[in-house]
């Protein structure tokens, strides 16, 4: 019995671990600007939504975000349209990118909330994590972007994909002139 | 300061940089021009039921717009009168009574209790530290003297006497409605999407207003999204083909947009969202129903445009309205509201929201290069030596027609600085001080003069 347990909890820290490298990859793929490739970590069906944040009384907090597939919201993309903000970049005249932002995605508090069916044998996992993205750029221009991400992974034939991204942003009225980068 | 003459100078066709970096210009601008003007303050989507509110801003300043239980729509400026916390912190809700957190005082909008919109009902110790000799009904909420709800856009002025909203579009209304109606043709059958973008940018005001009020030479900014390709109906650009866009203004009024000229006849329908067959289907049968609706009645499609001084529309793709309001002279917060035919099919209205967000908004990768634009404009204008020149606002100058059907509109063609012109022509008359009677008498067409005599 005992084994069985420490084998349940050897899964699970095996799990996180290779989560959290994926994770961490991912990151420096965009830090790298290397946008095709990180393009290809996402599943085709990939949902990758940011609503927007409000004020609201503290007994009122089912209106703190807006709604997904309803209201507005500061993204709310599939591959296709990624796709496109990658090709976007890589025109060279997307201005508010060129010359290019410099980012530091800091990834903090991932913590796998589900696996299925298990850690063991894990085919999708819910992970949540904290993000603080750093963006200068030009001169003096300097976006300090945190909040939560809730993502979940899917491992398809050549390894995980993020099948769904939220994107909670600890920000109500948007302290950055843009968003052009990926969260 | 340099004479209002010297800084936006028609004859010549240039515009001093000073009126979007400095201090001085920007606190008259508030007064003059923010403490007068019509100004959009919201949606009535945003306070659909009794007692809901929303925080919205005039010019500098946080209003609270209410729905009261009479059903009528209040606008108060967001500070209590004992010492001027900021009553509501949330961005909106619902409430019976506003109450400071401060000392406690407490307002109402309830036709039922007051005589005013805000007006005091609750105060601590009114009895016993007061004495029972405050006055309260002096001391009730500041509350804007005119509101109108216009085709479910709400707009405010603080000017008791500013014209009736109506008078104030003038011939430009046409083309707001154009944005507000249902595409079929029907009054108002617009709806808000839900949500309220709001992000800051570190740019003059102006530059947004004069973006949108008719400026399609900046199309090298979009040019990487164009080269994309991002319409609904795929294929390279950003949008299904406008029909016979050309600059449009109103110098008298200071409304202007990059639009149809008006007319009679419905031209042929022509398929749109053709990647989305359901909602092509849609605008098919809307063509059909609009045909029907308007019948010979003069009709307009728009494409952008700004209602002096802070508020501009999309009116077709994307459909949307956008707010600057000021917070320095060299920064602003914007706002985006997008729009939908209320009766649409869901599948419709999806399409719409992705595509709108796709489009505009701080993530929209057509509006995300605009920024870029006003931003480093804004700061490269703010040396000493820089502002000692002039911007240059001479494309099209002496080449613009009267409009027959839209008096004291003018068509400037479809690449011309016309309407940043009629923008900044206005906003001179408006810091010129000037009553409402002079300010609206027709005949004032200086930025439709010739260029260099």
């Amino acid at each position: 019995m005992g084994e069985v347990m420490a084998d349940d909890r050897l899964s699970a820290m095996l799990l996180e671990h290779e989560i959290r490298g994926f994770l961490h990859a991912e990151a420096d793929l965009l830090d790298d600007r290397r946008f095709p490739e990180w393009l290809d970590l996402l599943a085709e069906d990939v949902r990758y939504w940011m609503p927007i944040t409000r004020n609201v009384r503290h007994d009122q907090s089912a209106l703190e975000y807006t709604r997904e597939q309803q209201d507005s919201c500061w993204f709310d993309e599939g591959k296709e349209t990624l796709r496109q903000r990658v090709q976007q970049l890589q025109t060279g005249i997307h201005w508010a990118e060129e010359p290019r932002s410099r980012t530091a995605h800091l990834l903090t508090n991932i913590r796998i909330v589900s696996a299925l069916p298990d850690a063991a044998s894990a085919k999708e996992v819910e992970v949540r994590s904290r993000f603080l993205l750093y963006r200068n750029r030009i001169h003096d221009e300097t976006d300090i972007l945190a909040g939560k991400r809730l993502d979940h992974l899917r491992r398809e034939e050549g390894g995980w994909r993020i099948s769904r991204r939220e994107i909670r942003l600890d920000q109500s009225v948007l302290l950055a002139k843009n968003l052009t980068t990926f969260f | 300061m340099d004479t209002l003459n010297s800084l936006v100078d028609l004859q010549a066709g240039t515009v001093s940089r000073e009126i979007f970096v400095n201090d001085e210009i920007f606190r008259q601008e508030l007064e003059r021009i923010f403490g007068r003007a019509w100004l959009f303050v919201g949606h009535e989507d945003l306070v659909p039921k009794p007692d809901d509110f929303f925080v919205s801003r005039m010019g500098t300043e946080s209003v609270i717009l209410t729905r009261d239980r009479q059903g009528k729509i209040n606008v108060l400026l967001n500070s209590c009168m004992h010492r001027g916390m900021k009553l509501c912190r949330s961005d909106g809700g619902n409430t019976r009574a506003f109450t400071c957190p401060y000392h406690g005082w407490s307002y109402s909008t309830d036709g039922r209790l007051v005589e005013t919109p805000g007006e005091l009902v609750g105060v601590p110790g009114f009895a016993t530290h007061y004495r029972g000799e405050l006055d309260k009904k002096s001391w009730g909420l500041v509350h804007c003297p005119r509101v109108v709800n216009y085709k479910g856009t709400i707009w405010a002025s603080w000017d008791a006497k500013a014209p009736d909203f109506e008078d104030y579009l003038g011939g430009f209304r046409i083309y707001l409605d154009a944005a507000l109606d249902h595409r079929d043709g029907r009054e108002g059958g617009s709806e808000m999407v839900g949500g309220v973008q709001k992000w800051r940018v570190k740019c003059n005001w102006k530059f947004a207003a004069e973006n949108f009020i008719g400026d399609l030479y900046h199309d090298i900014s979009h040019r990487s999204v164009d080269l994309v390709g991002i319409g609904p109906s795929g294929g390279k650009g950003r949008r299904d083909r406008p029909r016979g866009r050309t600059t449009i203004g109103f110098p008298g009024l200071g409304h202007g947009g990059l639009a149809e000229l008006p007319h009679h006849a419905e031209p042929d329908y022509v398929a749109t969202y053709r990647n989305h067959p359901e909602v092509e289907e849609y605008y098919r049968q809307v063509h059909e129903a609009r045909v029907r609706n308007l019948g010979d009645r003069l009709r307009v499609t728009t494409g952008t445009g700004t209602i002096f001084p802070n508020m501009s529309f999309h009116g077709r793709q994307p459909r949307t309205i956008a707010v600057f309001h000021p917070i320095s002279p060299t920064e602003m917060e914007m706002w985006r509201i997008y729009l939908v035919d209320r009766d649409a099919p869901q599948v419709v209205k999806d399409v719409a929201r992705h595509y709108y967000l796709r489009y505009s908004g701080p993530g929209g990768m057509t509006e995300s290069d605009d920024m870029e634009n006003w931003v480093y404009a804004t700061e490269a204008s703010m040396g000493p030596v820089a502002r000692r020149f002039p911007y240059n606002y001479q494309m099209g100058a002496g080449h613009s027609q009267p409009i027959p059907e839209l008096p004291g509109g003018f068509d400037g063609g479809e690449y011309s600085e016309q309407n940043a012109r009629v923008l900044y022509g206005r906003w001179k008359q408006l810091m010129e001080g000037g009553d409402w009677d002079a300010l609206m008498a027709p005949g004032s067409h200086a930025a439709m003069e010739p260029a260099h005599g």
